[in-house]
């Protein structure tokens, strides 16, 4: 086990999400669920993140606001797509301003599913996330060279 | 006075306080997650947690916005381990106090360096900190001397009592700004636990990876040494007196840890004008009443 799953700092977006499942992300964090037993806190910066949390579906307006935090976000990092929303724009997916889920703007690795999404669904689905933050963490330890090559090619 | 063997005994405890402090702090900060989830009713992570998180951050992809941050952090992580190292040499206590204000300087100027707004608000909040509680500290270091007899720390093994006897209201006055410098609630305005409670998490909003690594192990060497300035007011001629001094370092945390829990921050005006009200009263009449009876 790789130190990047004993400590995954999160991020929390919402896209255009009705509230219902940020406030279900936010009780993950209340005493109930308890997150951080796992070493999970919500940082709200994307530069200390490494689990980007997406909740609500992407419109014209909020998609370069999500592809920035993306970029922001060093590796290893993964997109976990909180609700229905996120993962396909549930209900609102025919509205005139929505293009659809998380993975249209950037890749999703986790889809959690729900209406509002569970708090149970999401500590499950960022335990997933971790188990591929864990083989991100592996391949950058391996191949630590390209990704020097990237940072000096930039 | 000062020969080479000063040199020495000073070259050799900041690498022993270097490898220590961290060590120490680390355990501590595990302690304060751990006894802070408790507060509010969690389980809260395991003890070694802090440990987790830098590791982590160690082994995250390198980027920074430009190339003297993280020189600038090196430098205040660099002189926060010779204000250690001077410090536990048994040398000069205000020498220590000052090595601690360069380190902020440093901090401060790397987060200016990045030229983010959020960095910059944090660098404007750490420098009010630093106006804040650098009067007190000054004036422990002066009823340190008042009360010894020495600003050298050594100098407390020879003397009959300890500080705490003829400066107590000094050191009541060094704990209320200890929350500045632990960077406890109400007064973490600079840069807060977490990012989501204030400004990005301010000073260290553009810090990431290994940079923020080195901040937290500062932030624990840090921690140590103001524990242990505080500890060192219960040190005598009586060896016994090391174990009350260690026993005081951890009872003044966890008080910090209770304080933390249980207060809201407050605004940066409150804090000045308390700390230097503070300063003034508790350590200016102490002060006075020694010099002049």
């Amino acid at each position: 086990m790789t130190y990047a799953t004993k400590s995954p700092w999160v991020i929390h977006y919402d896209a255009s999400s009705c509230n219902g499942c940020d406030i279900e992300v936010l009780a993950a964090l209340c005493p109930g669920y308890d997150v951080e037993r796992f070493g999970i806190i919500n940082t709200g910066n994307p530069k200390h993140a490494d689990i980007f949390l997406v909740t609500g579906s992407v419109n014209e307006r909020n998609i370069h606001v999500v592809k920035e935090i993306y970029d922001q976000m060093l590796e290893p990092k993964v997109v976990v797509a909180c609700g229905i929303c996120a993962c396909s724009g549930g209900i609102f997916h025919d509205c005139y301003n929505v293009i659809g889920g998380v993975d249209q703007a950037i890749p999703v690795d986790v889809y959690v599913p729900g209406c509002a999404v569970r708090p149970e669904s999401i500590v499950d689905g960022v335990v997933q996330a971790l188990g591929i933050l864990e083989e991100k963490a592996k391949a950058l330890a391996e191949g630590k060279a390209p990704a020097e090559e990237k940072e000096g090619g930039e | 006075m000062y020969g080479l063997d000063t040199v020495v005994a000073t070259i050799v405890a900041t690498i022993v306080f270097a490898i220590l402090a961290p060590i120490v702090g680390c355990l501590l900060a595990g302690l304060d997650r751990k006894v802070s989830a408790r507060m509010q009713g969690r389980v809260g992570p395991p003890l070694l947690q802090p440990y987790y998180d830098v590791r982590k951050l160690m082994g995250k992809e390198r980027a920074s916005v430009n190339g003297s941050e993280s020189v600038y952090v090196t430098c205040a992580i660099l002189f926060t381990f010779i204000a250690g190292g001077v410090f536990f040499a048994g040398g000069n206590f205000l020498l220590s106090v000052f090595l601690v204000t360069l380190s902020a300087l440093f901090f401060i100027i790397a987060a200016y360096s990045t030229r983010s707004p959020y960095a910059e608000i944090g660098a404007h909040r750490e420098t009010l900190q630093v106006m804040s509680y650098e009067p007190m500290v000054l004036l422990m270091a002066v009823g340190f001397f008042m009360a010894i007899g020495t600003f050298d720390t050594a100098g407390v093994f020879t003397a009959e009592l300890p500080a705490i006897c003829s400066v107590w209201g000094v050191f009541l006055g060094f704990l209320f700004v200890l929350t500045i410098k632990l960077r406890k609630s109400p007064f973490d305005l600079s840069m807060s636990h977490h990012a989501h409670q204030e400004i990005v998490r301010g000073v260290t909003t553009e810090m990431s990876g290994p940079t923020l690594a080195k901040v937290e192990i500062m932030h624990w060497a840090e921690n140590v040494l103001f524990l242990s300035w505080t500890a060192i007011f219960f040190v005598w001629a009586n060896p016994a007196s090391i174990a009350l001094a260690v026993v005081v370092g951890i009872v003044a945390y966890f008080l910090e840890v209770f304080i933390d829990n249980n207060f809201a921050r407050v605004k940066w005006q409150a804090m000045l004008k308390s700390a230097w009200a503070v300063a003034l009263v508790l350590g200016g009449i102490n002060i006075a009443v020694l010099a002049f009876i």
